[in-house]
């Protein structure tokens, strides 16, 4: 048995508590006293609750193991405190049929200090034209459809795909950006754009998509749900749908909440990522917007690239940065949620979109559980992912997970291993 | 102690720079055009764009201060094998070179080879965003030629959007006390200048006889200027500085341009070569400025 000692409970209520885990579950919360083959986890001034879900990762594997695999993006992701990530399709080959999602799956298995969750393209190999195999991929237990680092440009094909998926429950998760407004554009469009003679990447081509996608919801009915949410414009959209009672929830990532455009003046390409970092007003409205829940739930677009591919001029480099690793302390840094909207954000509404039992810690929760001191200050420098393109690095942040339980067992653990 | 953009220099600093090509306008003019300033001294040049008068320039500039001088271009070097910008500036750089001088496609470029090699680099053009040693021949020909730029009144016409002359020369014309206005149609514009000491307007005709200065830019093909305008046309009746355009302006007009020219789109031949132009005199102010950014990055006198 685990026992978590002392901590600030997310559960009913939040209170201070031991939580105690055995047999992949959550067998008692109150206080517990430790036998002698208890492992006993001190708790004291952290917080506890359901281990948090990502629903937007790429582990690069197959096709692009250098940058990082689902093994070694699995040891990230438990060392930020997940106990599941939706791993993104966009691989080579890409996963578009039951057989490539089964893979993925597999892999994560066998790295096992993580449930790695497929999510599978919307068109054939990702290309736009036809519609994947989606059958085979539900049954493959893909939940999550997305042609992730292209939007889905043609609207005919997509509401064959939400037509399609909407018979089946499942979700279409949207990389919102019109490729005519995005043109070759590197960075927000804005004053520093400008200055810096660079092409730039409106707002608008995000939130015009957003705009078109939700006309087809309203068509299909289909659950639909943007991916990193960068433009106040757009926050203003989802939030209109949400009133109107559509299906429809949305992510952000930790980087737009934290830092905008100007960061790109440092000239380095670790400020590089799609979308874009954007203005202080797009920063603002996106922390309104996931505190008071028009955001559902926070998703890092962990992205890796080697540092040979990053250590370029800024307009040729990949686009991206990694997330998972500091991801809970970037977001208590930006936004102090309080607990209960932490878990939620982090764990419960991510959870809730792939139909995990995430919820409140009570007897009887699985045995995901993480543990987050929201006082540490640390300054991120190495990392457990393979690559080490974070924007984070040297910049001090405040909050770190402790531990990560998965599956009943300590998935990570502050201070082993080198950590 | 690197010489990477205009931006944040003021007319002291732009001032003390031009007095020091000055002295090179006069070096230039002896017999003997050289002076041992910089003997055992070696410049890296790393030129990853097509560039005539900017890499020969700064290369007679550094010959004429006794100089050493290692140059790249990508053809031909082991770019054509897939070397990055950073091996090969650590490359050069491990071959002893006192100073570089970069010119880029990319913005930035200049600044991430200065953050890898640790050596002093000069900007000589990164992507669409700065070139210092250009907008500094510009204040010096204006300078020559009018005595000061203060007050002096300047349009800059054409894709100021793709133009790092444009962003660099503008605020040096400002600095020193010009009034600078942009003439572009808007998508020739930058999105948004409103930081920016200047004024906007699509209107040249308007503006044409108030001018003391009218300084072309060239559309930038490569960059996409092309692309944003209906026909060269309808451009050249609009922005293009015509001899009916150029017979509008006041007598004491001048025309500049950065090269190279698009002869018959943005200026007429007989502009070009009339008496008006001051483009010849801005090519070879352009070898006594690069002297000074030369020697003052590498005599240890550099301010910035």
């Amino acid at each position: 048995m685990i026992i978590l000692k002392g901590g600030t409970v997310f559960g009913a209520d939040q209170t201070l508590a031991d939580v105690a885990v055995d047999g992949g579950r959550v067998v008692e919360i109150g206080t517990v006293a430790a036998g002698p083959d208890d492992r006993v986890i001190d708790c004291s001034g952290a917080w506890v609750g359901p281990g948090l879900v990502d629903v937007h990762v790429h582990l690069r594997e197959p096709g692009q193991e250098w940058k990082e695999d689902i093994a070694s993006g699995s040891r990230s992701a438990a060392a930020g405190g997940f106990t599941t990530v939706v791993a993104m399709p966009n691989t080579e080959p890409a996963v578009d049929s039951g057989q490539m999602a089964r893979y993925v799956h597999d892999r994560g298995v066998e790295a096992g200090v993580v449930r790695v969750v497929p999510s599978g393209t919307i068109s054939l190999e990702r290309a736009g034209r036809k519609l994947s195999h989606i059958d085979d991929l539900w049954a493959a237990g893909v939940r999550i459809f997305t042609d992730d680092g292209d939007s889905v440009a043609d609207a005919g094909l997509l509401r064959r795909a939400m037509e399609y998926i909407a018979e089946l429950g499942g979700i279409v998760a949207q990389h919102a950006e019109d490729s005519g407004l995005a043109g070759r554009g590197h960075m927000h469009e804005g004053a520093i754009s400008s200055r810096l003679g660079m092409i730039g990447l409106p707002s608008m081509a995000e939130t015009i998509i957003v705009e078109r996608d939700i006309r087809l919801v309203e068509l299909t009915g289909c659950r639909y749900h943007v991916q990193h949410v960068s433009a106040r414009a757009t926050i203003e959209v989802i939030r209109r749908a949400k009133a109107a009672g559509l299906p429809v929830t949305a992510e952000v990532a930790p980087h737009h909440l934290a830092f905008t455009d100007r960061l790109v003046e440092s000239m380095n390409p670790v400020a590089k990522m799609y979308p874009p970092l954007r203005s202080d007003e797009d920063v603002a409205a996106l922390r309104v917007g996931l505190a008071d829940g028009t955001i559902d739930c926070v998703a890092t677009d962990h992205a890796p690239h080697s540092a040979h591919e990053k250590d370029v001029p800024f307009e040729e480099a990949p686009r991206g940065v990694i997330g998972l690793e500091t991801a809970a302390a970037a977001i208590n840094t930006s936004c102090a949620l309080p607990i209960a909207d932490f878990f939620d954000r982090m764990a419960v509404r991510p959870g809730q979109l792939l139909g995990l039992e995430t919820g409140p810690l009570v007897v009887g929760s699985p045995g995901d559980v993480t543990v987050f001191d929201p006082a540490a200050n640390w300054t991120p420098e190495t990392f457990v992912s393979k690559s080490a393109n974070s924007p984070w690095i040297g910049h001090e942040l405040t909050g770190r997970v402790r531990s990560t339980i998965y599956g009943g067992q300590v998935s990570f653990q502050l201070g082993e291993d080198g950590q | 102690m690197s010489l990477l953009t205009i931006e944040g220099m003021d007319a002291a600093e732009i001032s003390r720079l031009l007095d020091l090509a000055d002295g090179f306008v006069e070096v230039l003019d002896r017999p003997v055009p050289k002076v041992p300033a910089l003997q055992g001294r070696t410049i890296g040049m790393l030129f990853y764009e097509a560039s005539t008068r900017t890499r020969m320039s700064f290369e007679r500039a550094a010959k004429a201060l006794s100089a050493d001088t290692m140059s790249f271009t990508p053809s031909g070097s082991s770019v054509s094998k897939g070397e990055s910008l950073k091996d090969t500036a650590l490359t050069v750089g491990s071959m002893g070179p006192d100073l570089f001088v970069v010119r880029h496609g990319s913005t930035g470029a200049p600044w991430r080879v200065a953050e890898w090699t640790g050596l002093p680099v000069i900007n000589a053009g990164d992507g669409a965003h700065q070139h210092p040693t250009q907008a500094l021949l510009d204040c010096l020909t204006l300078r020559q030629h009018f005595g000061s730029i203060d007050g002096l009144r300047v349009a800059i016409v054409g894709d100021i959007r793709h133009s790092r002359v444009a962003r660099s020369t503008a605020q040096a014309f400002a600095a020193m006390g010009a009034s600078v206005t942009f003439v572009a149609p808007a998508t020739l514009l930058p999105f948004d200048v409103g930081g920016w000491p200047v004024e906007t307007t699509s209107d040249f005709d308007g503006l044409i006889a108030e001018l003391d200065v009218v300084y072309m830019l060239r559309i930038q093909q490569e960059r996409g200027g092309g692309d944003v305008f209906p026909s060269i046309g309808e451009y050249v009746n609009r922005f293009g500085l015509t001899r009916r355009r150029a017979d509008r302006l006041p007598a004491h007009t001048m025309v500049l341009h950065p090269g190279p020219m698009n002869r018959g789109v943005e200026i007429d031949p007989a502009v070009a070569d009339g008496p008006r132009s001051l483009v010849t005199k801005q090519v070879a102010n352009g070898v006594a400025v690069r002297m000074a950014v030369l020697f003052d990055q590498l005599s240890g006198t550099g301010s910035r």
